[in-house]
């Protein structure tokens, strides 16, 4: 069987080009693909569409390539965080598409399982109802979303094997594995890499399917946005 | 005198019903986990993959992959579980959560809530608020009553962009407790040191007073 491991995210990220899309795992700084971001910056790829549920901060995540004006268009559900995301933003340099957050989940999951569209009761009757079509079903309103596909995928687990069956970590989990089944090719990144058949086939979350190339990271901050503690008794 | 937030916060506790799955929102909706009785069994539903979220860690519990979704460190609960995104909103959108609490600038008197967009202003996104409205068995609004003007949030029509239609059950504002029913606004009850003759001139949608209306207790 061809090798599904690669060296490292540049290895990984072989073939994608300036205008691609790109799907991304992660919730706020949490279960991002920190390594694929940075060789994304390294790579100077250009005008790429990126679907991800925020745009990272500053000078982390995916800020980093709003940053480098690398990102043509978001589409995402909650932006707030992020400066240099406003600046572009106001002054029109940068397309935002702003999706209801369980709308986007679905739309993710929708387009890597085959379905083109589909039909919910999120957001009848406001902006994001737009110029869609509306549906009613026993008595409800309904609009129908469309499922959203990627040219790369790429997500971030805690554990994988060389075959790409995945594991996440607590709430690390978030988007990544509707993502991992929306690329046409999906890059795993992972803390630790192990040999076919060491992971528990029970416990396994995004099965190697999906997965097209994997590699270990390395260096992972894992940046916390609200550290937030209680005082010990 | 208005409700002070933990006040506020302490009010909407009263609202969670032992056995509730509930999702909070952020900002007040927060601080409601606080006062809920600890006689009462609540799952606390975070919507970026969490069902039973515990309290903030100790400074050596800290996790980087332990977030809610304010993006604040937390800790999982007993009979925690953790999911993906889509099947956080499949319990959400498929009204499994028996409760939530959001913010709000604008709720009118057919139940239309506005709470992510002021035309002109910086839009930071409506993450999740517009599934749990639409989904969500119960939505219970925690806002001011007015703003700094001294307007009524609570409209006749909302003016700002909405969030979802039809969708709030009640009101818990620093000033009472409102229904939102066929008929507009009912007042429930009001806050120590007001009166529903009052709220109602602070009101700009079309309230009737309950029959049983009376002064909020904590």
């Amino acid at each position: 069987m061809k090798s599904k491991v690669v060296k490292n995210a540049t290895e990984a990220l072989v073939g994608l080009q300036d205008g691609m899309t790109l799907v991304v795992g992660g919730f706020g700084l949490c279960g991002i693909p920190e390594n694929c971001i940075t060789a994304l910056k390294e790579l100077k790829v250009k005008g790429l569409t990126c679907v991800s549920n925020n745009a990272g901060v500053d000078d982390f995540g995916l800020g980093i390539l709003l940053h480098s004006r690398q990102i043509k268009k978001m589409i995402s559900s909650y932006v707030g965080e992020n400066a240099t995301f406003e600046k572009q933003f106001m002054s029109g340099e940068l397309e935002v598409e702003l999706c209801p957050q369980g709308t986007l989940a679905e739309r993710i999951r929708a387009g890597g399982a085959g379905i083109p569209g589909f039909y919910t009761p999120t957001g009848v009757g406001t902006k994001v109802a737009e110029g869609k079509e509306v549906k009613v079903f026993d008595g409800r309103e309904y609009i129908l979303e469309k499922g959203i596909k990627g040219d790369f995928a790429l997500v971030k687990a805690w554990k994988g094997d060389k075959f790409g069956n995945l594991i996440f970590r607590k709430t690390a989990r978030n988007f990544n594995p509707m993502v991992a089944t929306a690329g046409k090719i999906t890059v795993a990144e992972v803390e630790e890499l192990v040999e076919v058949g060491q992971l528990p086939p029970d416990q396994i979350h995004t099965p190697g399917i999906f997965v097209q190339k994997i590699f270990q990271g390395q260096g992972y901050e894992k940046r916390i946005e609200q550290k937030t503690v209680r005082k010990g008794s | 005198m208005p409700l002070t937030r933990e006040q506020l916060a302490k009010r909407i506790s009263q609202e969670v019903e032992d056995g509730f799955v509930v999702n909070l929102g952020i900002g007040i909706p927060t601080l409601v986990a606080n006062y809920i009785s600890p006689e009462k069994n609540v799952m606390l539903q975070s919507e970026n993959g969490l069902l039973g979220i515990g309290p903030f860690p100790l400074e050596n519990e800290v996790d980087a992959d332990l977030i809610n979704a304010g993006k604040q460190t937390v800790t999982e609960a007993s009979g925690a579980s953790y999911f993906s995104s889509a099947d956080s909103f499949a319990m959400i959108r498929g009204g499994h959560v028996d409760l939530t609490v959001l913010g709000a600038m604008e709720v009118d008197e057919k139940g239309d809530i506005a709470n992510w967009m002021v035309p002109g202003k910086m839009v930071k996104g409506m993450g999740g608020a517009m599934d749990l409205v639409a989904g969500a068995k119960r939505v219970i609004v925690a806002m001011q009553h007015t703003d700094k003007e001294g307007n009524s949030k609570l409209r006749k029509a909302c003016t700002l962009p909405l969030t979802g239609k039809a969708c709030v059950n009640r009101i818990v504002s620093d000033l009472g407790v409102i229904d939102v029913t066929p008929q507009g606004f009912v007042l429930l009850e009001y806050a120590p040191d007001m009166t529903p003759e009052k709220i109602m001139k602070l009101t700009e949608g079309r309230m009737t007073i309950s029959p049983h209306c009376k002064m909020m207790t904590f």
